[in-house]
């Protein structure tokens, strides 16, 4: 590893004096996330409403890429996790 | 030639490379943010058709070509040398500013040498000088380990030129040309041994770990270089010479879909962007193979946008490396708190890679996802939007969220210095004015095709398909499935080569050992046993060693005389 320039100063958590940054704020995080549910609300009732061009005949599902997107997501991760169970070796697997 | 000054443009890096390792301090950072303008200024000069040629052996060799295809390349090149220079601005001597600006400076000439060559020998030229400059942005580390990365970094890239020297070669003798241009790969063992050439830079399947395991390895500053040359160099080859090859179509695709999943459970978050730029490459070579003008234009518009997305990335991972020491996404978390102008670059780069609407990508990728679909491969549409869903899991969302938000780490690291910050503002600026004006980029193309970005359709489909896959996520890491940060590799290809490889040999070796030793063994006893024999005879009591009478020897011969008359009288007789 290279040495940072200037060693970055380590605390536990924050200090006692150190002020709430924006994400420490639970209301923050949870507006995030709100946020985040209104917009996938919205772009599944826009699939219904709008009329998409369809080439590939998976398209022409209802919701099909909101589908596809979290689905994809989950089955990615999933299979992602199991590979550890082979894959994964000590940091130094290859130096010894 | 035209009117400005004209000149093979790695010229001016070489010679600039030279100014930039016999001055020091403020006229060296001068030097080396002139060099890539004064090129740049150098590419307005240049007329497409302007070429150099001669005669050598009987070869035609074309060590300067001007095409629509290199002049995209040579601009994009001239803007990444630019952004790694400014980044690269405050490197001191305990750094080794010396070596690495000097090699970067030869590094980036090297690649736009490389683009507009015509000729394979002398892109062959460039193509060893790639892996030659770019080493020491490697062993500038100094450390034992990127030492030995560096030199396996080397052998495989060395490996890479003379596979394409080999090619060159067969393919001279094969059809009498050594052009830079289409190559047949129908019966042709010259073009199989160029792809693999080619395939090695371009971080084909199979042969792709000297990525994930030299860039994790560069200095902060070198990795950006090495991001944006040696593979997109490949795979302008590739646009090049195997425009339309079917089989690129399968290699495309396969490097788009495995890298994600080693991304997901990958520490090291420069290697996670090292598995990230396999699978954007897999989009480019996807696109190369499909071979229309819609798709290859996407391949290189992506390339283009890619230098700068992922150097943007690259950059920001960089200066955490760099302010923290630390760049394992277990150690890491809450930078955002003390760094939160290298976190906002950070966002808009992962925001450009997952192409959302208004970002680079999703004018870039999308005509490649397009060019699949209208030439009607349904099987290889569903896994390019696997892996697009794919990139905003590892590169969207688990580079910013490992690094400046989640787990606060308790880090308190400061912002790196003004020079990496104006690096990453000009780059993240970059990914918006891309995605906002996609005219820009695409009056660079070089194929005619028609393609809009923002339509209806295509906004819709990609916020759906982004949105819910960040809701998957969001879903995966409330309910704890979502696999933690682990202090681990994972094997790859690599083990056969720095695992399987040494133990075979050693394996190999002990046995070869054995089985010679029981053979010498065995020699030295046969002959330990002739020795003891002939001393029986010869020796001072041998029995041929006595003295004989001269009466003995005439009665032996007379009795061979005798044996001699007997066989040919029988001889004569029957």
């Amino acid at each position: 590893m290279s040495e940072p320039t200037e060693q970055a100063e380590h605390r536990e958590g924050a200090g006692p004096d150190e002020r709430q940054h924006v994400w420490d704020k639970p209301r923050n995080v949870k507006l995030l996330f709100n946020v985040l549910f209104a917009l996938c609300a919205v772009v599944v009732v826009l699939d219904l409403l709008i009329h998409r061009h369809e080439v590939h005949p998976w398209e022409r599902l209802v919701a099909f890429y909101p589908l596809f997107g979290f689905v994809g997501i989950v089955i990615l991760v999933g299979i992602a996790k199991q590979m550890r169970r082979v894959l994964m070796r000590p940091e130094d697997y290859y130096d010894g | 030639m035209g009117s400005l000054m004209g000149l093979p443009p790695f010229l001016i890096f070489f010679v600039g490379a030279l100014v930039v390792a016999l001055t020091t301090g403020h006229v060296r950072r001068g030097v080396l943010l002139a060099i890539p303008v004064i090129g740049a200024l150098n590419l307005l000069g240049l007329e497409i058709g302007d070429t150099v040629e001669f005669e050598m052996l009987g070869y035609t060799l074309v060590p300067f070509k001007v095409d629509r295809l290199a002049m995209m390349f040579g601009y994009l090149f001239h803007l990444a040398a630019f952004l790694g220079n400014l980044y690269a601005l405050h490197l001191e001597k305990k750094d080794g500013a010396g070596v690495q600006h000097t090699s970067a400076v030869l590094y980036a000439g090297s690649a736009i040498g490389a683009v507009y060559t015509g000729d394979l020998i002398s892109l062959f030229v460039f193509w060893e000088l790639l892996a030659l400059t770019s080493v020491f942005l490697i062993w500038a580390r100094k450390t034992e380990r990127s030492f030995r990365v560096g030199f396996r970094y080397l052998v495989i890239h060395v490996l890479s030129g003379v596979l394409l020297l080999s090619g060159a070669l067969m393919l001279a003798h094969e059809t009498g040309s050594i052009a830079f241009g289409p190559i047949e790969l129908d019966g042709s063992m010259a073009g199989w041994v160029i792809l693999l050439a080619f395939g090695i830079k371009a971080a084909f399947p199979l042969v792709h770990n000297w990525i994930t395991d030299a860039y994790p390895e560069g200095t902060p500053t070198g990795t950006v270089f090495l991001s944006a040359f040696t593979t997109k160099v490949a795979v302008f080859a590739l646009v090049r010479t195997f425009a339309g090859a079917d089989v690129l179509i399968y290699v495309g695709v396969t490097m788009t879909c495995f890298p994600i999943f080693y991304a997901v459970i990958e520490n090291d978050l420069r290697r996670v962007l090292s598995y990230s730029m396999i699978n954007q490459i897999g989009f480019m070579v996807t696109g190369v193979g499909l071979g229309t003008a819609l798709a290859l234009n996407g391949a290189v518009a992506h390339a283009f946008a890619d230098v700068i997305f992922k150097g943007l990335l690259f950059m920001t991972m960089g200066s955490v490396l760099q302010m923290t020491g630390r760049i394992n996404g277990s150690d890491l978390g809450g930078l955002y708190k003390t760094m939160p102008i290298t976190a906002t670059f950070c966002v808009i780069g992962a925001l450009a890679i997952s192409a959302f609407p208004l970002f680079s990508a999703f004018i870039t990728k999308s005509m490649v996802m397009t060019a699949a679909l209208e030439e009607g491969h349904v099987w290889v549409w569903p896994f390019l939007l696997f892996a697009s869903a794919g990139v905003l899991e590892h590169a969207g969302i688990k580079i910013p969220y490992f690094s400046f938000f989640g787990h606060d780490s308790g880090i308190r690291a400061k912002e790196p210095p003004k020079n990496m910050l104006a690096a990453m503002m000009i780059g993240a600026v970059l990914c918006v004015v891309i995605g906002v004006f996609p005219g820009l980029l695409y009056s660079l193309l070089p194929f005619a095709a028609e393609y809009h970005p923002y339509d209806l359709t295509h906004v819709l489909t990609q916020m759906q398909l982004l949105l819910f896959g960040a809701l998957a996520v969001v879903w995966l890491m409330r309910t704890g499935i979502y696999p933690p940060e682990i202090r681990a590799l994972n094997i790859d290809a690599e083990w056969t080569y720095r695992w399987l490889g040494p133990r075979l040999i050693r394996g190999i070796g002990g046995a070869v050992a054995r089985v010679d030793s029981a053979v010498r063994g065995r020699v030295l006893a046969v002959v330990r046993k002739a020795l003891r024999g002939a001393h029986r005879g010869h020796g001072p009591q041998g029995i041929l060693a006595r003295t004989w009478p001269t009466g003995s020897m005439i009665l032996w011969v007379a009795i061979l005389l005798a044996a001699f008359l007997v066989f040919y009288f029988l001889s004569q007789t029957f």
